[in-house]
């Protein structure tokens, strides 16, 4: 079995609370007891819709305010598939949230109110979702009950969100739209009378069968070393073995590596998980790898196959989301930990920042506020490997550790 | 729906286990905290892979509140046994007799608020900077919201505003001095993940979560396992009967559902059918379980 995330966003009267409960209602993840309670808590607060929001809002601030103040998490499960969705709220400090919820996420699934079509939010989450390579779009065409469930209309909506596409889209980047009324439980698990001239999948129908994870195994083999286990017991006298998670591509036993930043070659002896010895082991798979030499490798290095070796970079440009009260200046230092691996960084420029919502840049900044997207470069105190963001997501992403506060800054995505 | 051939999604065990060797890395000091409950009996087993063939690089601390199920406090004893693990006890009554908390009163009284007193004196006492729990982001709404590492100032406190964000897989552990973390491996696990994951593995878990006789009293419309701990009024006279407990805790604040199920596919078993079933008395069962795992929670994480 495996696991899914997708991240969505908007306003509660988008109708996503209700999407969302009815992903929950009708694949039985919420007994029905708990789903009529929140009907009924809903009705009270003078509500129309049902505010699944009163299931995540756990926090007494947004339980005072009705906001949501931080992504929530949200399971449910099918006999096939395990789904988490990363819930983020669509207007308060919209972009940092946006950004933490896709982190993870697989699939963006951005809601579009019949009604209304696209409006600024669809653009933000469509720029993020594009930032951050999400290859699986689902643009669900919601309310269609409140548009007579008009193929017309339906088909302006997309047709609008195509010339968005068209502008933007990256190679293998995939857009699913579908017409829908959560209200209704229609095409959301269930197929539509009201929409026959749709005939492709509901929207539950269509995330069971999302093919994912194949291109992080293609990708070039990168294994960051998290903690080097030495038994020194005595059975495993000298066993010396690495522990990580492999965050792209594939390695096999026999395998030639080089460990980075030393450049020692070794060979891969055996790729262990607990008491089990692989023949190979792949993205995402947390293992144990151990060589044929004793080479140097401790934790922070990053053990790639030869041939596949990143450049060393000691200046990188990239995009970043600020996410912090304070601002970023030119000239401040910050700890920058690429995957686990942390070195100083100072900011050398700051390029521009870019407007989410048109797509716009400006090159007249010399700071980042909260929310804040902008590209900017730093200098390293020792090399770092990352890839290209684009090309190597698990491995060309950073973020940045305030040095004084510790706090989680800024996330980073290489040039 | 045959709840059998339900898997266990094994990314989990993967993320899981990429916590814990980061919480080794990044802390000088990390502890498992015990209750010997399924969540943390996870945790160990998950520490366990992340480490083999070394051994699990944390002491196991248990807030010991004197109220624990005799059966749990075995099972603790045999499984650190089993495994060669650092057992630290510590025990709400010595905090009590301290005169730092005060033993509530009335039929009741529990025990659980005032460990918290005591596991913060421990990890004052034993300099622990990060603390390994078994908490779910499923089981509790204000848990929906917390971090992985959730950063805790001097008296325990955690401030849900001030949260870092955590991106793709970056763990950031820097802490400033007196603040600690509290590390939640399994935070998107589901309860039935966590039982699911129990079968496949086939651990062993203590007798009380399979059906069992024991002596219970009913009130509130629960059933609460008869105890000396338990301060029961006349009318309440305790009956037996076959029960099981879906969650362990002190005898004084853990209700017990009636169960035949003595099989962990039993068990799975109720609890999918206690999801689609209509209201009923297994769905007023959950629930009122359900507050009570949440007053575990606001106790001890």
């Amino acid at each position: 079995m495996d696991v899914l995330r997708i991240t969505t966003s908007g306003s509660v009267d988008d109708g996503k609370s209700t999407l969302i409960g009815r992903l929950l209602y009708d694949t039985k993840s919420i007994p029905q007891d708990k789903m009529e309670a929140l009907h009924a808590a809903s009705k009270r607060k003078g509500l129309d819709f049902t505010d699944l929001s009163l299931l995540t809002d756990g926090l007494i601030a947004e339980r005072e305010q009705g906001i949501t103040i931080d992504v929530a998490h949200i399971y449910f499960s099918t006999p096939n598939r395990k789904y988490i969705i990363a819930d983020t709220p669509g207007h308060f400090e919209y972009t940092r949230n946006m950004v933490t919820g896709s982190s993870t996420a697989q699939v963006s699934l951005i809601l579009i109110d019949a009604r209304k079509g696209i409006v600024d939010q669809t653009y933000r989450h469509y720029f993020i979702a594009n930032l951050l390579r999400i290859k699986h779009l689902v643009v669900c065409v919601n309310k269609m009950d409140l548009v007579d469930y008009s193929e017309e209309r339906f088909s302006e909506i997309v047709d609008d969100f195509k010339q968005l596409t068209t502008q933007a889209a990256f190679k293998g980047q995939e857009v699913k739209f579908i017409p829908a009324s959560s209200l209704y439980g229609e095409n959301v698990v269930s197929k539509s009378d009201k929409i026959n001239w749709y005939d492709g999948p509901t929207l539950l129908d269509y995330l069971e069968q999302i093919d994912f994870g194949h291109d992080e195994k293609e990708l070039p083999a990168r294994f960051p070393v998290q903690y080097v286990i030495r038994p020194k017991s005595e059975q495993f006298h000298d066993f010396r073995g690495f522990a990580g998670k492999i965050a792209s591509g594939s390695f096999k036993v026999g395998d030639e590596v080089v460990s980075l930043p030393s450049l020692h070659k070794s060979k891969i002896k055996s790729i262990e998980k607990f008491e089990t010895q692989l023949n190979e082991a792949h993205a995402r798979d947390s293992v144990v790898i151990t060589l044929e030499n004793e080479i140097d490798v401790s934790r922070g290095n990053l053990l790639v196959k030869a041939g596949q070796e990143p450049e060393a970079k000691k200046e990188i440009t990239a995009q970043v989301c600020w996410m912090d009260q304070t601002k970023l200046v030119a000239g401040k230092t910050y700890l920058l930990q690429h995957g686990i691996n942390r070195v100083k960084a100072k900011v050398a420029n700051i390029h521009s920042v870019v407007e989410v919502t048109t797509h716009r840049t400006r090159e007249d900044v010399n700071e980042l506020g909260l929310n804040d997207m902008g590209k900017i470069t730093l200098k390293t105190a020792s090399p770092i490997f990352a890839d290209a963001y684009i090309q190597n997501p698990a491995n060309g992403s950073f973020i940045l550790v305030d040095e004084f506060s510790n706090s989680t800054v800024a996330v980073g995505f290489v040039e | 729906m045959n709840s059998i051939q339900w898997q266990f999604p094994r990314a989990l065990e993967d993320e899981a286990i990429y916590i814990l060797r980061e919480t080794a890395a990044q802390f000088e000091r990390p502890a498992i905290l015990f209750s010997g409950g399924k969540d943390s009996i996870t945790i160990v087993r998950l520490a366990q892979k992340a480490f083999y063939p070394g051994k699990i690089p944390f002491p196991l601390l248990h807030i010991d509140t004197g109220h624990n199920f005799p059966e749990t406090i075995q099972f603790r004893d045999w499984l650190v046994e089993k495994l060669g693990l650092e057992l630290i006890v510590r025990n709400v009554q010595d905090s009590i007799n301290q005169g730092k908390v005060k033993e509530e009163s009335g039929k009741y009284a529990s025990r659980n608020a005032l460990q918290t007193v005591t596991l913060l004196d421990a990890i004052e006492e034993l300099k622990f900077d990060a603390c390994i729990g078994g908490a779910r982001r499923d089981e509790e709404k204000a848990r929906a919201k917390e971090r992985i590492f959730s950063v805790r100032d001097e008296f325990g406190q955690w401030n849900a505003k001030i949260q870092r964000p955590e991106l793709f897989d970056m763990l950031n552990g820097k802490i400033n001095i007196g603040e600690n973390v509290r590390v939640f491996p399994i935070s998107n696990w589901t309860e039935l993940d966590v039982w699911n994951y129990i079968r496949e593995e086939k651990l062993e878990i203590p007798t009380i979560y399979f059906s069992h006789e024991r002596e219970i009293i009913e009130r509130d419309g629960m059933y609460w396992p008869f105890s000396p701990y338990l301060n029961t009024t006349e009318e309440e006279k305790p009956f037996r009967s076959k029960v099981r407990f879906r969650t362990v805790g002190d005898m004084t604040c853990t209700a017990a559902v009636l169960s035949e199920a003595d099989q962990l596919e039993d068990i799975i078993a109720e609890i999918m059918e206690a999801k689609i079933s209509e209201r009923g008395a297994r769905i007023d069962d959950k629930r009122s379980e359900a507050a009570m795992e949440k007053r575990k929670q606001a106790g001890y994480f």
